[in-house]
């Protein structure tokens, strides 16, 4: 369970606030989080869900928006240090790797320079080395022939190659916690498999914290050891992958889980979709956001479902799960009989 | 079924390059000289990674692109280079069904004229047109009340259901849709995939179901067709292929998708395909797999396999020189 030390992200009240011409949006809201080293957490959620402004807030890349709350890395509190010292901590201590590398690579310079160059900021390496380290890692990364590759430009790259690309210099300086947004989703789904083998890889030789957030629960159930479901900006459910799978507690956890095609399943009965849509947050309801699309809240008493649409749950522990609703799986499990 | 034994849609050795950029560069074979048949109230899936010729060949199937080789025939007759006005009345059986609801919607129209334009443009009266963009707004799930609003007053999934709404205006037997679930969320596209199920049964429409995602395909469809590089290497009953594929990318591409299981996740055997699909404008010799193919030898090099019943008995064709043995 619990690493003996502890944990290299600490994330606690997260809030995050956008100004928008509707007036403020709590995108997240009251957010809790904790990464281990050598560990991966899975932040699973649907889009509006909160899950990359959230890794956005980790990197202190927020710059419209208000951050309360607190974000520890290895000890130390990144919300409301100033820009220059969160600069010397991205890239070196924590680094971040987006859906499409190809808009997050700069089309002038050649990939070697892009490598080369954070290592000559972070360490201030003479041009030579940042370019053999440049080299170095892209060969890490599983890119043939690296020293003439260096050489390219992102557009010589395939789409997989691009990510490895990222990967690379996302990695080049030794970070300790890479949060990876999406890496996967542009890809198909054979290189897929390929990147998250090298994440893996790569996590495992180094020990990196790993966050992956994905929309994907296939992807979460390959490589998480734990997982947060998010949903309407705050926290629906976190747990150990095994457990979530198999006992989930929230019921937008089940629906997910239910309404999923399988490739490992039979396909006779209709799939059991979540009706409606996710919620804006611009218009945050007053109780728990999944509320109007939850089949507990609806068949619920009228006392209970008061309860759903005019409190917010709160993030409770049970059976190994944090989960925040009034209607858990898991109380209706063990205190009427485990009715579905 | 249709009277005669006749399959609806009928493909033949159809192919599709398109010049190079600015007439310099090499011509791209983006189809090559594919078949297959899809019958009357039948979901015909069609699969492949990005690049494979699964769009353009639906696009050519509508006949929004006119195929540069081989022949495409729908419910007998061969309409592989039609003109646009003999296209017209065709239009009303064959219609198609995109991934961006909202890019596939014009956002200056309400929904009612977006649902009632086919109807306009075949010959019917506006309030005729209006009263039945009405009735398919109920059938495929949506408030009627709500036809003079715009699509962005609509979510995905909703404007999903509209974009399915005026597919079906004309009354079609066959629609092609191309992704259409694969913009929408996770818990919004069971709700497309049952109605688009649903619809199906009410009203016996055949479906081209092209996408990348493997799970979708295997729910909705019947049989299915496994596409790379321009070709198909394999094409038969849903059952046969998802659960004994017969082709190396066939089985390649199932391994790699990732199950909502942990359990199952970590016993998995997969096979990690080498490199990146290659480009449709340098196509690699012999058997296009091959550079990438885990049972490649000589003749792999040299030879592109043609496509052929695999196991004696099955309907199924495989376009390998070494299919696995079932």
């Amino acid at each position: 369970m619990a690493a003996p030390q502890p944990p290299l992200l600490h994330v606690k009240d997260l809030n995050v606030t956008f100004p928008t011409k509707h007036g403020p949006a709590r995108v997240v809201d009251s957010l809790a989080l904790t990464v281990h080293r050598g560990r991966t957490l899975g932040i699973v959620g649907e889009s509006g869900s909160g899950k990359s402004v959230t890794s956005m807030a980790v990197m202190g890349l927020h710059t419209d928006a208000e951050v309360t709350g607190s974000i520890t890395l290895d000890g130390r509190e990144l919300v409301g240090l100033p820009e220059r010292e969160l600069r010397r901590l991205r890239g070196r201590r924590m680094a971040m790797i987006f859906q499409d590398p190809l808009s997050s690579l700069h089309p002038y310079y050649t990939v070697g320079e892009q490598i080369a160059e954070h290592h000559r900021v972070h360490f201030g390496s003479r041009r030579a080395a940042a370019r053999r380290r440049a080299v170095e890692m892209l060969g890490e990364v599983g890119i043939p022939e690296p020293a003439r590759r260096a050489g390219e430009y992102p557009h010589q790259f395939s789409g997989g190659m691009r990510q490895r690309v990222m990967i690379a210099m996302a990695l080049a300086c030794e970070p300790e916690l890479l949060i990876a947004d999406e890496p996967t989703t542009a890809l198909d789904v054979t290189v897929q498999a390929q990147i998250l083998e090298l994440i893996a890889r790569l996590q495992e030789e180094r020990g990196l914290a790993v966050v992956m957030i994905t929309h994907d629960l296939g992807v979460v159930a390959r490589v998480a050891q734990d997982v947060l479901v998010m949903y309407g900006g705050r926290v629906a459910e976190q747990a150990p992958v095994d457990s979530l799978f198999a006992e989930p507690a929230h019921p937008y956890t089940r629906g997910l889980l239910d309404s999923l095609p399988r490739l490992d399943d039979g396909d006779d009965q209709p799939l059991r979709a979540i009706p409606g849509s996710p919620p804006s947050l611009l218009t945050p309801a007053p109780g728990c956001a999944f509320a109007p699309r939850c089949p507990r809240a609806a068949a619920a008493t009228p006392a209970d479902r008061a309860r759903c649409t005019g409190t917010r749950p709160e993030l409770t522990p049970s059976h190994g799960h944090l989960v925040a609703c009034h209607l858990s799986l898991h109380t209706a499990a063990h205190t009427c009989g485990g009715t579905r | 079924m249709t009277a005669t034994a006749e399959p609806l849609l009928s493909v033949r050795d159809v192919t599709m390059t398109f010049p190079g950029k600015r007439g310099r560069a090499a011509p791209v074979r983006a189809v090559d000289g594919i078949s297959f048949e899809v019958a009357a109230g039948e979901t015909l899936g069609l699969v492949g990674e990005s690049g494979c010729g699964k769009s353009t060949t639906g696009r050519m199937i509508v006949r929004l692109l006119e195929p540069t080789a081989g022949s495409i025939t729908y419910d007998g007759r061969d309409i592989s280079h039609l003109r646009q006005r003999e296209l017209k009345p065709l239009r009303r059986d064959l219609q198609m069904v995109f991934q961006d609801p909202h890019s596939s919607l014009n956002p200056r129209q309400t929904v009612a004229r977006i649902i009632a334009d086919p109807l306009l443009v075949q010959g019917h009266s506006a309030a005729e047109a209006r009263k039945r963009a009405a009735e398919l707004m109920a059938l495929v799930g949506l408030i009627p009340e709500h036809i003079d609003r715009y699509p962005h007053e609509f979510s995905g999934g909703q404007a999903q259901r509209i974009g399915i709404a005026r597919s079906l205006a004309t009354g079609p037997r066959l629609i092609v849709a191309d992704e259409p679930v694969s913009a929408l969320d996770v818990s919004v596209q069971a709700q497309i995939v049952n109605l688009m199920e649903r619809l199906q049964r009410e009203l016996g429409l055949a479906y081209l179901f092209i996408a990348h995602d493997l799970s979708v395909v295997k729910r909705v469809c019947d049989r299915v067709a496994v596409m790379y590089l321009g070709r198909i290497v394999e094409v038969g009953d849903k059952e046969r292929v998802y659960t004994a594929p017969a082709h190396p990318y066939t089985r390649a591409l199932l391994s790699a998708v990732p199950l909502p299981d942990p359990a199952a996740e970590r016993q998995r055997e997969r096979i990690t395909l080498l490199g990146d699909p290659p480009s449709p404008a340098a196509p690699p010799p012999g058997c296009t797999f091959h550079p990438r193919c885990p049972k490649a030898r000589e003749i792999c090099r040299s030879e592109a396999p043609r496509l052929r019943i695999a196991v004696p008995g099955e309907a199924r064709q495989v376009a390998c020189h070494f299919p696995e043995e079932p």
